[in-house]
């Protein structure tokens, strides 16, 4: 007893997911199979990859084909999956942790190399598989279970890491602007070349306490209120901007895309 | 017309790779295994293959996995530091069952050790060294002709098995040149992975009487979830107790029930010897020196050779320990095969041991030595 | 041509009692019962679908009603 879009691109049988009352990952996986049904992809060229923690448990739920790695490898597994097979349609889905602290090496080469994988970071700011540690993305001063007396580090800002690194698309969406979020999955898709899309999420259960913000429904909240849209960021000032959420399209250039250029390889050497 | 051609070791490795299959290379420089990466940089377009140097020797192993289990047939290789990375994934692959070779060429350890020396330090690595219980076969090539045949080999029983093979090298036959005779194209028996009769069947579903399921590369319709969690049929993650010890155990009677398949071993002059070498690798070829050698002395020496080192020979050898005077295990190491000749001789005969650590080969002259003091 | 008539619909057992699409529909069709989310006031129910959208567990949803 589901919608027709959680019966096309769900495997059923395996629901209710395993994300905490509130979690923003089940919306967020909701909007990946939104994305995939307006591009009307062939369910079996999707491929799906993630790797460990809260959000890589979405390749599961998820009727495609799909493999949940090791933690902070999902792109180098799905490196091999394209270059090995072009044709198919490769998707990550990471956590901010897996995708940033441990896997961050592998983040920022699949970026300088352009290859043509959508990389979607669920952001929770938390490490909460493993029980609410800070991660790379947690906010300056912020707490988890091993920052007891606030973070000390400068958190990340990945999409900027990407495209410093090389990503030709990057943008940021969130678990409250499922419809938004939706477009910039979409638009990553259909991009030729490395797509970074970090999608705000929330953790109600340890960020959420941790931190007191309240209730899912206020985090929820908070997002709504402190979103702001990549146009109207340019006319505020860092301050301004300070602790907001700037939610939309970050950047996009144009590079050869990996597989492609290696095909012309192919195609110049091959000995028939 | 005979095809003889001059051939390092590793490249015998690259046209052995082809010449099984391979058509996916993902791999990071490292002595002295580079020239395989080089080599598949070169030659895997050439045959519309694909190549990548990654970034680190971990998402190599990711990236052959991965190429794998979209249904092309993957190779990475590395050496000691790099095999020391590459062991969580190698895991995974155990578990997952995705089939790829992972070729060790081993140099002197520990650590960054002596990169360009060889060594044969890895060999307890490559069967303990990711965590957990898990299936393992390991081959280790003599000749630069071995690297060619040996490496379809491990291809073969990777893709029929469903689970990693090493091809455990080291720098002597890595770097070694000579003629080896290429095998006629299509002379070699080629082993693909069988693909499911039913794309609906849950993917870990094995034939009755199977202990290897047949699932379809990613892309084929038959969509399903692949996992490192201990999993059920449809490879969705399951805490079932149940479902993990049967889950290990397979993994496991893969190779354990299929032994007379998977093994391989070289005996020479083993009928009425008195003393028996057991040497492996590089190694080997100063073994059969010593035996002429000792051969003309008079003395009665034959030659036991683990071909698969995992898993190893056991039974063969503890019948030929029963007719021995003498075992003498050499080997570029502190002694790790001997762990394995002490569990299996036990006391049928004395056990010798020569091993080196620092990087030298061992000589024909110092196996003989040791033939002769005992 | 005015769209299919959409109907709101359940499936308690998918609910784990967030509240999220009770705090967000705009016409307070919805409410906790128990930990579980019930439909409350259907009559003010406008179809916008923001409780489907805002749903992390996929037990609302708008159905297509076949007219009579």
């Amino acid at each position: 007893m589901a919608s027709n879009l959680v019966k096309k691109y769900f495997r059923e049988d395996h629901l209710p997911h395993i994300w905490c009352p509130g979690c923003g990952h089940g919306v967020l996986m909701k909007d990946v199979a939104q994305a995939v049904e307006n591009l009307g992809l062939d369910k079996d060229k999707v491929v799906l990859v993630s790797g460990i923690g809260c959000s890589s448990r979405a390749a599961g739920y998820m009727d495609f084909n799909t493999m949940h790695t090791t933690h902070g490898r999902a792109l180098a597994f799905a490196t091999g999956i394209k270059m090995a097979r072009p044709e198919l349609e490769v998707i990550c889905i990471m956590g901010d942790g897996d995708a940033s602290a441990i896997g961050g090496n592998h983040l920022i080469h699949a970026a300088r190399r352009n290859i043509g994988i959508t990389a979607i970071v669920f952001n929770n700011d938390i490490y909460g598989m493993t029980g609410g540690q800070y991660s790379p993305t947690t906010p300056y001063g912020e707490k988890g279970t091993t920052a007891p007396y606030g973070n000390i580090d400068r958190p990340f800002d990945i999409p900027k890491v990407a495209e410093a690194a090389g990503a030709t698309y990057t943008a940021r969406g969130s678990a409250y602007d499922a419809v938004r979020t939706t477009k910039l999955i979409e638009e990553g898709i259909r991009h030729k070349g490395f797509s970074v899309i970090e999608c705000a999420s929330i953790c109600p259960t340890y960020y959420g306490r941790k931190n007191k913000k309240g209730s899912a429904v206020d985090m929820f909240r908070w997002q709504k209120e402190n979103s702001v849209s990549v146009e109207k960021a340019k006319t505020m000032t860092p301050e301004e901007l300070e602790g907001k959420l700037v939610i939309g399209e970050l950047s996009r250039s144009e590079f050869p895309e990996l597989t492609e250029q290696y095909q012309k390889i192919i195609d110049k050497v091959q000995i028939k | 017309m005979k095809n003889v051609k001059l051939m390092q070791g590793n490249q015998a490795c690259v046209e052995g790779a082809l010449a099984a299959g391979c058509r996916f290379y993902a791999g990071y420089p490292i002595t002295p295994s580079t020239e395989i990466a080089e080599g598949c940089a070169a030659r895997l377009p050439q045959v519309g293959g694909r190549f990548i140097q990654m970034e680190d020797e971990i998402a190599s192993c990711a990236a052959a996995i991965g190429a794998s289990a979209a249904g092309v047939k993957a190779m990475t290789a590395t050496s000691g530091p790099g095999f020391s990375l590459k062991q969580e994934n190698l895991g995974y692959a155990c578990l997952t069952e995705i089939p790829f070779v992972l070729v060790d060429v081993q140099r002197a350890g520990p650590s960054t050790g002596l990169p360009t020396s060889p060594s044969q330090g890895d060999v307890m690595q490559a069967r303990w060294g990711t965590h957990g219980d898990h299936p393992v076969i390991a081959l280790s090539p003599s000749t630069v002709e071995e690297c060619y045949t040996l490496c379809v080999r491990a291809f073969n029983l990777s893709e029929k098995y469903r689970t990693p093979v090493i091809f455990l090298m080291d720098e002597i036959v890595g770097h070694l040149r000579e003629s080896i005779q290429i095998p006629e194209e299509g002379s070699l028996e080629i082993v693909n992975r069988t693909m499911p009769k039913d794309l609906n069947a849950p993917a870990y579903e094995c034939e009755p009487g199977s202990l290897i399921p047949s699932f379809a590369p990613f892309g084929h319709g038959q969509r399903y979830n692949v996992t490192g969690l201990i999993h059920a049929k449809d490879g969705f993650p399951t805490n079932s107790t149940e479902i993990a010890h049967n889950q290990v155990k397979r993994l496991m009677a893969k190779i354990d029930e299929n032994l007379d398949d998977i093994l391989s071993w070289e005996e020479k002059d083993t009928e009425d010897a008195d003393v028996l070498l057991v040497c492996y690798g590089g190694t080997a070829r100063s073994a059969y020196s010593a035996m002429e050698d000792l051969q003309k002395e008079g003395i009665k020496v034959g030659l036991f050779r683990p071909i698969t080192i995992w898993p190893f020979p056991a039974k063969r050898l503890e019948e030929l320990s029963r007719k021995v005077k003498k075992v003498v295990v050499a080997e570029h190491n502190n002694g790790q095969i001997l762990l394995e000749v002490e569990r299996v001789v036990k006391n049928n005969c004395k056990i010798d041991f020569i091993g080196k650590v620092n990087g030298t080969v061992i000589t024909p002259d110092e196996i003989a030595n040791v033939v002769k003091e005992g | 041509m005015a769209g299919k008539a959409k109907k709101l619909v359940l499936n308690v057992g998918w609910c784990k009692g967030c509240g999220v699409c009770a705090a967000f529909c705009p016409k307070g069709v919805l409410d906790l019962k128990g930990d579980k989310i019930a439909i409350v006031a259907e009559d003010k129910c406008i179809r916008c679908g923001l409780c489907e959208i805002r749903c992390p567990d996929y037990a609302i949803w708008l159905e297509e009603v076949e007219n009579a």
